[in-house]
This record gives structure tokens, C-alpha cells and sequence, in this order.
């Protein structure tokens, strides 16, 4: 398409195609006032305010320019008279019903700088009644007497989060924005992204902290400093608000992966680097206290440990480690690395574990999360990471989302499929549970849990036997299709329905619409990957993929949606026990090689032990030592009870963390380290961007940076490092990294974000690969049939329900960070059980009543939840409550390839804890 | 919610569903519209489920038309606010509509409104405490040509002055239906004392 010749203010200019009038002046440098119009992405024009209006010649009313295109040969007037008094009048009109400036909840709002520079201060006109105040909410404060009416809050929540809460009510001088039915904000649905108060340009809607009750702006943040963000792995970009060097609120930057979004946890949840229970001096466990006595309150571990100074501490840590090397072999200690730590940080005690204490066993909790998606990916297309960023599905048109419930633990992510919706986009999903985006869904496929490859090979029965399948892909890319479409066979959907819980034409209607699809794409979480039959379950999904050429074109892919921030990045740095830097096998002589030279010592050429394998060996007194930096096996490693027996026996345990978790209470050495504001590095998410965080605050106390804590363990137990700053660590990594060729640190600080690969200084990296041959040795996708193997314990007459865990939008993972941030406990401040309202009716049980949740594994006590979205038979339970903690139930079963272990099912009872039992206790 | 007034909370239903009968013609509405413009029969269907649950819209009608049309609620809010049609809390078994906009206040709406509270001693937005009558003012009903003008339940009363608005209301509260339409001499919109043109012709056979 052409551009449009027009005229703007006496000089020729171009637009693009679908440019505005405001666009193209914006561009061009022309201020024109604007209130209900964002620049920002996803922010459609309105026209609502008529704050920008512009004189067009030959046209007796103004028009709105930011919804207005220009025509060829147009003569418009930005600034003439006429439009400037109208845009004026706007503004006093406006002022009159505004709070005064010096009460005002944002004096610096975009409104009142906008009336600042058209020269409105006060206005002649009457001020109408005004709504009062609604301080519901913990996290946010709404004053609508600062309210314009602008709606963009409403697009903010209905279009660009897409979470339907907001609204504008009634009509003419009643009009009012609410939140559903005009509910308190608190008492709403409202899912707090804040993406509305982000967007609100009059301050009348507010982060919480900035105001005072009365809700005058008193607490301006003085600096600001960009970063990522430290929960999932979407890798949101903010901004940081600090005042006195505390973060006081939390702005969405416009990186690629969240352009401006943020969630609850990334907008709200920060203040646990603020919390009391901070670690901020090095401690060593007491003489005598014995590893089974933890019951230590983290706010006062004085109990249990006595302080020591830094050289004491890193001296005793090491001096344990060296030890336990030296007497009994490389074989008896082992290191947890963290995925919530940086690209540097993994690398660094990856490195440590191989050429420190001289064996492999060092792993992190990919192992808990995606590890069998891994080991599919790998074995299927060789690579483990994603094939398309998750902002493809914008060019999708049948997406299927199965075992993720990507509205609560991928947010923003979920903003894109949801939009994919609103444009047309198809959206398949399935689950066990009824979830947020069954609303958006065309098809919701609630299959028995456990169940996954019955349903799959159904779709790929169909497509088979159909023959949808993309011939001339599957002929080009692909090897072993005969194989994998005779073994399919036997599962037609008329078979697997009594299976899976899906009937047959239901499994017929997606397996063809995902087979037909000009643009398919596939996202999985933690539901496909935490079973016995993960790989199992992540082989079906790549057949599904490649046999219908679902890879390598825009919209198009194989998506696993990681959870850590940095989940994808620790991985790729090595922290894993089979692999180096780079997912290349320490098995391999010429791969081993290569890393003996870099790092100058000779390495251990067995693979090493996996996280529940190492939990298992100090159970068995095989490894003696461990070193734990930012993970917390005792709350998030199945059969918890059997793994804290495990740490608890261990000889020697050093914890590196910000607060004193579950595992650190077992320790010998308390080591005080830095949370993510406070260090500089670099995080790779799931779209494989490697972006930069940046130390905003200071340490508190005497807490160190995690690097400098691993190289002086490491310096101490006989390794020359000489690290300076994780710049010199990223360099060293770009050496050991293909991944990371033309990637540098320098460039992270300029453009914040690139994606590997990438194949030039200058480009940004592709976000969509094998297009043209899978990284196999054949340059083919392998295709891999899939039987059903049943989960490892299923429900008997004395378990009879299912048990499955997970997480909820308010909390990360084991708790540690979101249960010590004041506004996300607040919404979710105590362990539940959800079940279904029929199996509460059935068991005698109220929802809020204590219950009782019991496996063969142990048993814990928390209140139920009516979850209309968990189908009878099953219990779900986040596990994040330390207090109830949900793996003490887990089954410890492992998949063979992956070794992940079975979160998602094992066999439950569950009991109504009575009164007096209650009173009892 | 505020769209009509801000009184005290109302006691909501927690469940509401269409009657066989009123499913069997929501389907018809909805089939009306092509496939996923099914948002279209939101009014028709809000109209439905008023009629069904006493002239009123609980909550719990409005979920229940959103997920019906596949709908935000949000959404539905929106409409169910917008129109004053819609009565968000109980009305009584009559509900009097009284119009004042200008060519009814012109012709003696004040009077007409007057009337209604005298008589029933509530003032504009109240319900009688037997629950019979709750009086509101409306926007122009369009049927101006027969201001004043008040409009009940379903029934306009036309051409009104305080006392025929007083005998109305005592025929409603006896249980009684009186004729709907001008309640002076004249026939539905036709000048006043009868036609004054075409006088000379003659009715066909």
C-alpha cells in the first residue's frame, strides 16, 4: 500500500497506511494534547475527549486526531486558533470537576501536565457531585473524582489484559466506570494486573502505596531503574519506582515479550525484598542443635544459629565441602543451582560443582518443571527450547493450550491468546480443570487426569487415518512417519473416548482443525510435563506439530511455557547434570574436550545425579555434602517428608538464599545473598530472549552478591576465579556458548533484549526457528510413538481421589518471596484445597472448613475451597503454604527420560478435620 | 449499582434460569443472528428475563444471559445500566412511568406526577409499601401528540390531568384494567373534538 500525501500545518507530509493525524504529527515532532488516546501498544483510539482536536480545511466541525486518517491532499491545522481554544475549553471543562492540584492523588498526571502546557489551571464552570473514594483494594486506590471519563481503563481491562472487570455504567450524567456490577474494586474479580492504573491519566486510579488514606500523592518516587521481572518466565520488562531506596511501585516497560504488561506478582509483589525476615548476616548452625529440630521462626533464627562474619562462614562452608571431596570422592557432594538467579549465576556454580567438586551433580528445578518436555524436544527436534516466541499466536489461527493454565501462571502470555481469541483465532483448550480461558475457548477439552496420551493419540489417530496430515512436510522433515502412523492406529477415538473422558467427535473436530489450520500452534505447561509419562505426553505433542507441518512459519510452533524467570537461561548455562553449557552432553569426549581446555582441569565424564536422585543419595548417605543456592527441595520436591529426612542427614549443607527457607533450616552455613533488584544480570525467558536485569538497591545489611559467594567458595576450595563483575562471568559464557554468539553485555544494556539465535551484531535475533532443518544429526524431527503407560498410583478404596498440585496468580512457586509480599498474601493469605462443590456436599464439608488431605506419603491439614472448575474426584492444592505443605502428599515416582517427578497425580482421601479435634489443637 | 439510583443494596436471587417455555424463545432470538454474533440478542433476551422474574433484572438473570451469548458480564452490565428499561431492583406490580420532558411538562406532567404521589405518598424512585406501585420519571416516551403521558407496565395513558390520573391509579389499586389510550374524548391520536379534515368521505362499504 501507498502512503497518503497530505498537508500538516503548511508542510507537505507522508503517512503510512492506517496512520493517524496524531501518529503522523507525533512522529514528526508535533505536540498535539491527548487524554483518553495511549500511544502505548494495544491501546485502540477513541476519540472520547476531544482533547486533540485539529482544524481540517474545508470541514465545519474539529476532529478528533487521534482516530481521524488523514485523506490525500488533506490540509490540517494542528495548532490554529480555533482548535486551540476548543482544545482549552476541553481542559477547564474538565478542571472543574477535578480535585484540587494540591490534593490531587497525581499531581504530575498526564492530565494535569496536559492542562499545564494548554495553560488550564482553574475553570469558570460549576463542579458536579462527585463519586467517593473505594479503598477496597490492598493493592490499589480509586478516586473517581479524578475520574474524565476517558475509558481507557476500561480498554486497559477489557482489550488489552482482556479480564472483562471494568466497565462504563449507566448513561448521560450518571455515567460511571465500575467494576462489574459496581462492586467495591476489592470485592470484584478484578485479577489486580494494574494494567488499569497504568493506563488511567488523571491519578484516579493509583498504586496503593503512593497515596495516604486521604489519597494525596505522598510518596513520589525519587529514582527509577529499568530490569525484568523475577517471577515466570514471560520475562515481563518494568520499571522500577524507588523512594529512599525502597521500591515503591512498579511500572510494565515495553519490552517484546509483555509490552507494558505486568501481572499482580510483577506489579505488586515486590516488597518481599523489603521484608524483615531478609537474611542479612552469615550464620552458622549452633554447637548441638541437631538437623531434625527446625522448628525455626525465619524472623528469629537466633534459636537455632549464632551469627559469624563472612570469612567465618565461607570458611566453614568450603572447609565442609573440601573435606567430604577429599575423603570420600567427587561422588559424595552435590550442588542445587537456582533458576531464579541469573545466566551469570548459573554458570558460575555449574562450573563450580564440575571443576570444584569434580562430578556432574549439579541440577536445578528444570528438573521439576519441563524436564520431560526436554528430553522430547531434544530427542525429537533437537533442541529444548521453544520453536516461537508465545506472541505468535498473534499470527495463529488454531491454538491448543494444554496442561497450562497460563491466566494464573503465565498472565501476560495469556493476554496474547486471549487477544488471538478477540481477533478470530481459534482456542483449544485442555485440562483437567475448568480454567479463565475456557471462556475464550472454542473447544474445552476436560480430560480425565492423567489422560493425556489416550486423547493425543486419538487426534493423531484421526489425522493419520484422515490422512491431514501435511505430506510433503512429513516427507521433507521428518523420519520414522510410518512407524509412529501404524502405532497410531490402535488408538482410534472411538476407543480412547471411555479413556480419555472425551468423546469421540469432540477428539475428531480438533484433531482436524489443528491438522487444517493455515497456523497452528501448541503451548504446554506443567500438566503435560509432571507425570510419569511426561516425555510420553511432550512426544504426542511434537508428532502433532511436525506431521501437520505446524513448525517454522509465523504463528506456528512448540511452545513449553517455562515458570522460572530464568528457568530457560540456567538450563541453557549447564545447571543440569547430563549436560554442559549449552545442552551438550558430558558424555562426549570432544564436547568434554572443549571444556577441559576452557576451564583448564579435567572433567568427570559420568553424568550426574538429578535433583530427586541427589534428595534420594543423602536419604542413603551416598552424597554427604550439599550446596544450595536459591532452591528449596524441602517444599518443592515430592514426598517433602522423605527429602527433608534427606537434607536432614546430610553431613554438611550450605543454603545461599534471601530468607530462611524450609531447606535452609536444615543448614550447617546460612549464607545471605542478593535478591533479583539488587544484583546485576542477565535472564533468558521462555521466548529464548536473554534480556538485563539491573541492580536497583542497595544489599541490605551484610548480604552479598551471589557471584562473589561462588567465586569465594570456590576460591576456597582450590579454584583460582577472578571475577570482577558478572560482565566478565557473561563474556566467559559467550565463549562456552554457541547460543550466545552475537550477543554481548554491553549490547543487553543497550537494547534490554535479544533473542538467541541470533545470527548478526545488529539484528534482534530469530524468534521463529527450523524452518529450513531440525539441529539433528539427520536435519529431520524424529517422530516418536507414544503408548499409555497409567499414572503410578492410582485411586483405591483407601485413597479414592486424585491429588493434583499446582499454583494460583497471587504465589510464586514455594512461597518464599510471595508469601513475605504484603499485597499478594493479602489476597491469597491461607493454604486451600480446592474441590469440587459436589464432592464438599458429598464429603459433609463447607467451604472454609479445615479438611484433612492424606496420601500414602503423609498428610496435611488446610481449608477447602468450592472450585466449580475441578471436576468431582479431584483435589487440587497450590504448593506454596509452608504450613500445609502440598508435597508432603507427592509421589516421588519418576518419568524414565525426564526424571520429573508425578506432581500432577497421585491417589488422595480427604476428611473433615471436627471441631474438637480443632479445639484440641 | 448506580445507573438508576443509589439505594440501599438489593437482596439478589442467587440463581435464576429461563422457563422452558422463555428457553424455547431465547433460542429463537439468538437464532435470529448469524454465528458469533450471538451478543445481538442481548436486549431481547434481558427483556425476556425482566418479564419472567416480577419486571425486574437480579444479577444473577444477567450472568445468566451473558453466558447464554457467551458474553463478558461486564458487558451485559453495560446494556442493563444503559436503558432505563431496566429495572435493577424490585418494582411494584405496577410501575408508573411518568414522562417530564418537554411537550409532557408543557401539557402538565407536574400535575400528573403530583397526582401519583398525592395519591400513593411516595415521591419519584419509591415502591408503595404494599408493593403495588413504583412511580419513575422517564425521558420522552415518543407519544407526545398525547402529552402528558404515563406509561404503565406495558400501557400507555394518554392526555392526563391530576384527577384522570388519580381515578386510573384507584381503578389499578381495585384490581381493575382501565381502557388504555386518551383518557379525554378522542379517538387514539386524532385532533381533539374529533376530525377536522376529509370530512366529506364517505367510508367504504
Amino acid at each position: 500500500m501507498s502512503t497518503i500525501k497530505f498537508i500538516l500545518d503548511g508542510r507537505e507530509v507522508e503517512a503510512a497506511p492506517g496512520e493517524t493525524i496524531w501518529q503522523v504529527a507525533n512522529r514528526l515532532g508535533i505536540e498535539i494534547p491527548h487524554l483518553c488516546y495511549s500511544p502505548k501498544p494495544g491501546y485502540r483510539p477513541d476519540g472520547n475527549c476531544r482533547a486533540c482536536m485539529v482544524e481540517i480545511e474545508g470541514e465545519r466541525v474539529l476532529a478528533a486526531s487521534c482516530i481521524r486518517k488523514p485523506a490525500p491532499g488533506m490540509k490540517v491545522q494542528t495548532a490554529s486558533e480555533r482548535a486551540k481554544t476548543a482544545r482549552k475549553l476541553v481542559f477547564e471543562l474538565l478542571v472543574a470537576d477535578q480535585p484540587p492540584r494540591e490534593r490531587a492523588h497525581d499531581p504530575d498526571s498526564r492530565f494535569w501536565q496536559w492542562a499545564d502546557r494548554v495553560e488550564v489551571a482553574a475553570s469558570r464552570f460549576p463542579k458536579d457531585v462527585r463519586p467517593k473514594p473505594d479503598r477496597s483494594h490492598p493493592a490499589m486506590a480509586v478516586h473517581l473524582d479524578a475520574c474524565i471519563q476517558c475509558t481507557l481503563c476500561v480498554r486497559a481491562c477489557r482489550e488489552v489484559q482482556v479480564n472483562d472487570v471494568i466497565g462504563m455504567a449507566a448513561r448521560g450524567h450518571q455515567e460511571k466506570i465500575v467494576f462489574d456490577f459496581d462492586d467495591p474494586m476489592g470485592a470484584s474479580t478484578c485479577v489486580a494486573c494494574g494494567e488499569c492504573v497504568q493506563a488511567c491519566p488523571t491519578g484516579a486510579l493509583m498504586p496503593a502505596t503512593l497515596v495516604d488514606e486521604a489519597g494525596a500523592y505522598t510518596n513520589a518516587p525519587d529514582r527509577e531503574v529499568d530490569s525484568v521481572c523475577p517471577y515466570c518466565g514471560v520475562g515481563c520488562q518494568l520499571t522500577y519506582r524507588i523512594r529512599n531506596d525502597r521500591i515503591v511501585a512498579v511500572a510494565g516497560k515495553n519490552g517484546p515479550s509483555n509490552r507494558n504488561r505486568l501481572c499482580v506478582k510483577g506489579r505488586f509483589g515486590f516488597d518481599y525484598v523489603h521484608h524483615p525476615d531478609r537474611l542479612t548476616k552469615p550464620m552458622i548452625r549452633k554447637e548441638g542443635v541437631p538437623k531434625s529440630d527446625v522448628a525455626i521462626d525465619p524472623a528469629n533464627p537466633w534459636t537455632h544459629f549464632r551469627e559469624a562474619t563472612w570469612e567465618e562462614a565461607l570458611d566453614r562452608a568450603a572447609e565442609g565441602l573440601r573435606r567430604i571431596r577429599d575423603r570420600d570422592g567427587p561422588g559424595a557432594l552435590a550442588g542445587f543451582g537456582s533458576a531464579k538467579g541469573s545466566n551469570e549465576e548459573a554458570y558460575l556454580f555449574q562450573k563450580l560443582v564440575r571443576t570444584g567438586f569434580g562430578s556432574n551433580n549439579v541440577d536445578h528445578c528444570t528438573r521439576l518443571c519441563h524436564a520431560s518436555s526436554v528430553a522430547a524436544l531434544m530427542e525429537g527436534i533437537g533442541s529444548g527450547a521453544v520453536t516461537a516466541p508465545f506472541m505468535a499466536a498473534e499470527q495463529s489461527d488454531v491454538i491448543i493450550v494444554i496442561g497450562a493454565n497460563p491466566t494464573e501462571n503465565h498472565p501476560v502470555a495469556a493476554t496474547f491468546f486471549k487477544q488471538a481469541t478477540k481477533r478470530g483465532a481459534e482456542l483449544i483448550v485442555m485440562d483437567p480443570r475448568g480454567q479463565a480461558l475456557k471462556r475464550h475457548a472454542t473447544h474445552m477439552l476436560q480430560f480425565k487426569p492423567g489422560r493425556d496420551v489416550p486423547m493425543l493419540n486419538a487426534m493423531l489417530n484421526v489425522i493419520c487415518e484422515e490422512e491431514l496430515y501435511d505430506r510433503q512436510y512429513v516427507q521433507a522433515h521428518t523420519e520414522d512417519f510410518e512407524k509412529l502412523k501404524a502405532h497410531v492406529k490402535d488408538f482410534p477415538p472411538e476407543k480412547m473416548a471411555p479413556l480419555c473422558g472425551i468423546d469421540a467427535e469432540t477428539l475428531r473436530t480438533v484433531a482436524r482443525k489443528f491438522a487444517r489450520a493455515e497456523a497452528g500452534i501448541i503451548f504446554w505447561g506443567m500438566g503435560v510435563s509432571q507425570h510419569t509419562h511426561g516425555t510420553d505426553n511432550a512426544r504426542c505433542l511434537i508428532a502433532l506439530a511436525l506431521i501437520t507441518g505446524q513448525t517454522g512459519r509465523p504463528g506456528t510452533g512448540l511452545h513449553p511455557l517455562r515458570g522460572q524467570n530464568n528457568v530457560q537461561g540456567a538450563s541453557d548455562a549447564g545447571l543440569i547434570p547430563m549436560v554442559y553449557p549449552d545442552y551438550r552432553s558430558v558424555e562426549d569426549p570432544a564436547t568434554r574436550a572443549f571444556f577441559e581446555e576452557l576451564w583448564g582441569t579435567k572433567l568427570d565424564p559420568k553424568k550426574g545425579l538429578t535433583v530427586v536422585e541427589i534428595v534420594n543419595a543423602a536419604y542413603d548417605g551416598r552424597i554427604k555434602g550439599l550446596y544450595v543456592m536459591g532452591e528449596n527441595p524441602a517444599m518443592s520436591d515430592p514426598d517433602a517428608g522423605h527429602a527433608r529426612a534427606g537434607l536432614a542427614k546430610l553431613e554438611h549443607l550450605v543454603v545461599q538464599d534471601i530468607f530462611l527457607t524450609e531447606t535452609a533450616k536444615y543448614a550447617d552455613v546460612v549464607l545471605p545473598a542478593s535478591a533479583w533488584p539488587e544484583k546485576d544480570g542477565t535472564v533468558t525467558n521462555t521466548n529464548r530472549q536473554v534480556q538485563m536485569g539491573r541492580r536497583a538497591l542497595p544489599l541490605p545489611g551484610d548480604a552479598r552478591q551471589d557471584w562473589w559467594i561462588i567465586q569465594e567458595i570456590a576460591r576456597r576450595i582450590g579454584l583460582d576465579w577472578n571475577y570482577t563483575h558478572p560482565r566478565d562471568v557473561f563474556a566467559e559464557m559467550t565463549k562456552a556458548m554457541p547460543s550466545l554468539a552475537n550477543i554481548t553485555w554491553e549490547r543487553l544494556l543497550r537494547e534490554d533484549s535479544v533473542t538467541y539465535p541470533c545470527p548478526a551484531p545488529d539484528h534482534p535475533g530469530e524468534a521463529i526457528v527450523f524452518a529450513e532443518r531440525f539441529p539433528t544429526p539427520s536435519g529431520r524431527g524424529k517422530l516418536v510413538p507414544a503408548s499409555i503407560v497409567p499414572p503410578a498410583e492410582e485411586p483405591d478404596e483407601e485413597y479414592p481421589m486424585v491429588l493434583t498440585t499446582g499454583r494460583q496468580l497471587e504465589h510464586w512457586h514455594t512461597g518464599a518471596m510471595t508469601r513475605r509480599a504484603e499485597v499478594l498474601d493479602l489476597l491469597e493469605p491461607e493454604a486451600v484445597a480446592m474441590l469440587s462443590p459436589l464432592d464438599l456436599r458429598r464429603l459433609g464439608i463447607a467451604p472454609g472448613e479445615k479438611i484433612r488431605v492424606a496420601t500414602r506419603r503423609g498428610r496435611i491439614e488446610l481449608s477447602a475451597r468450592s472450585d466449580g472448575a475441578v471436576p468431582s474426584g479431584l483435589i487440587f492444592i497450590p504448593f506454596c503454604y509452608a504450613e500445609a505443605a502440598a508435597n508432603i502428599l507427592t509421589n516421588p515416582q519418576l518419568d524414565p527420560y525426564g526424571k520429573i517427578p508425578e506432581f500432577k497425580y497421585c491417589a488422595a482421601k480427604v476428611e473433615k478435620v471436627e471441631a474438637e479435634a480443632l479445639a484440641a489443637q | 449499582m448506580s445507573g438508576h439510583d443509589n439505594g440501599a443494596p438489593v437482596a439478589q436471587p442467587t440463581h435464576f434460569e429461563f422457563t422452558p417455555e422463555n428457553l424455547e424463545r431465547a433460542k429463537k432470538i439468538i437464532a435470529k443472528y448469524p454465528p458469533g454474533r450471538q451478543a445481538s440478542a442481548v436486549l431481547p433476551l434481558l427483556h425476556l428475563a425482566q418479564a419472567q422474574h416480577d419486571n425486574w433484572l437480579p444479577r444473577a438473570a444477567m450472568d445468566y444471559v451473558a453466558r447464554m451469548l457467551d458474553m463478558a458480564p461486564i458487558r451485559v452490565y453495560e446494556v442493563a445500566t444503559f436503558y432505563t428499561m431496566f429495572n435493577l431492583k424490585p418494582v411494584g406490580k405496577y410501575l408508573l412511568q411518568a414522562c417530564t420532558t418537554t411537550p409532557c411538562w408543557l401539557r402538565g406532567s407536574d400535575e400528573v406526577v403530583a397526582a401519583c404521589e398525592r395519591k400513593l405518598g411516595i415521591r419519584m424512585g419509591e415502591t408503595t409499601p404494599d408493593g403495588m406501585f413504583t412511580l419513575t420519571e422517564v425521558e420522552c416516551l415518543g407519544a407526545c401528540v398525547n402529552a402528558p403521558v404515563l406509561w404503565v407496565n406495558d400501557d400507555f395513558y394518554e392526555d392526563l390531568d391530576g384527577p384522570s390520573t388519580e381515578r386510573i391509579l384507584d381503578a389499578l389499586r381495585r384490581g381493575e384494567k382501565p381502557p388504555i389510550g386518551p383518557q379525554i374524548d378522542r379517538q387514539t391520536s386524532a385532533p381533539v373534538g374529533g376530525k377536522t379534515t376529509l370530512l366529506n368521505v364517505k367510508r367504504e362499504a
